[in-house]
């Protein structure tokens, strides 16, 4: 009988036709993660136990009353574990959408930046999601028909075409 | 050879769509678990046959490896699909497609 690896970690990888810094600004800066994917504010305060939080945009805030959720002010919120730019970025994370997501455990998030050779990077995100079922369901798109997005595969896509193209998904 | 060129060829061959499939039931299973799942759907194949698609699946995107302690585990990446879908499919087809998909779905749920 083969042992098997019990495992609720996953791990996305996209490769971008951009600099490692245009890449960590993406992902770190609010300017930018509101125009793609769920959008929403980052804030993270870069250091061994600083703030990571995720405000939502109004129009993101507007379109869930309008489906009856009244959203906090704060819809994700985690700890910097690690941040060494523009190259690797460790964090615990939580979504507070949703009670019942709320409740699950802190899950840990890293990114992972690469320079490649030809001016690409590949930016590797691995969510650690012990505990939290949930969130794993809405991260990997199981939820997309229910109105939760495609998860982190279509964040990564939507970030790719941003930083590629100028372009997002909802231009 | 472009991007989605790797993807279409990795995903055309029949052993390798099940090795995804495998991974999308369970995520981060090691080589030998990979070849059992093989080898338990009737196919002949040897470990570094199962190998060799692996490192194909791995070329395209579609896999990704993680070590843990001494093992190598390997995880579906479903982004370069995602990236097709996105860039493809959601542009051209995506009602026509989902009509589609729900009368296959239809139809032979009635089977």
């Amino acid at each position: 009988m083969t042992t098997q690896t019990m495992t609720t970690t996953q791990v996305y990888r996209v490769y971008i036709k951009a600099s490692a810094q245009a890449i960590w600004d993406a992902i770190t800066k609010p300017e930018w993660t509101e125009r793609y994917g769920y959008t929403g504010f980052v804030s993270y305060d870069l250091r061994p136990g600083g703030a990571y939080t995720v405000t939502p945009t109004e129009p993101f805030r507007a379109a869930a009353a309008a489906g009856g959720n009244v959203l906090p002010e704060v819809i994700i919120s985690g700890e910097v574990v690690e941040a060494d730019p523009p190259h690797k970025l460790v964090s615990t994370f939580r979504m507070l959408m949703d009670p019942e997501m709320a409740a699950e455990p802190a899950t840990r998030i890293t990114h992972e930046i690469a320079e490649l050779p030809g001016g690409v990077c590949s930016l590797t995100l691995t969510h650690e999601l012990d505990g939290a079922p949930r969130l794993a369901a809405v991260l990997s798109g199981q939820w997309a028909s229910q109105g939760a997005g495609g998860g982190h595969a279509w964040v990564l896509s939507d970030l790719k075409t941003l930083l590629e193209t100028g372009k997002s998904f909802a231009d | 050879m472009h991007d989605d060129d790797h993807v279409f060829k990795a995903l055309a061959d029949p052993t390798r769509r099940l090795l995804l499939d495998r991974l999308f039931e369970r995520d981060g299973r090691t080589l030998t678990e990979l070849e059992a799942a093989v080898l338990a759907s009737g196919a002949a194949m040897t470990r570094f046959g199962v190998m060799k698609h692996l490192r194909v699946l791995a070329e395209a995107g579609l896999v990704v490896t993680r070590k843990s302690g001494r093992e190598k585990l390997h995880y579906l990446n479903p982004v370069p699909i995602r990236l097709i879908h996105d860039r493809w499919i959601d542009k051209y087809t995506e009602r026509q497609v989902t009509a589609l998909a729900d009368l296959k779905a239809e139809l032979e749920s009635d089977a």
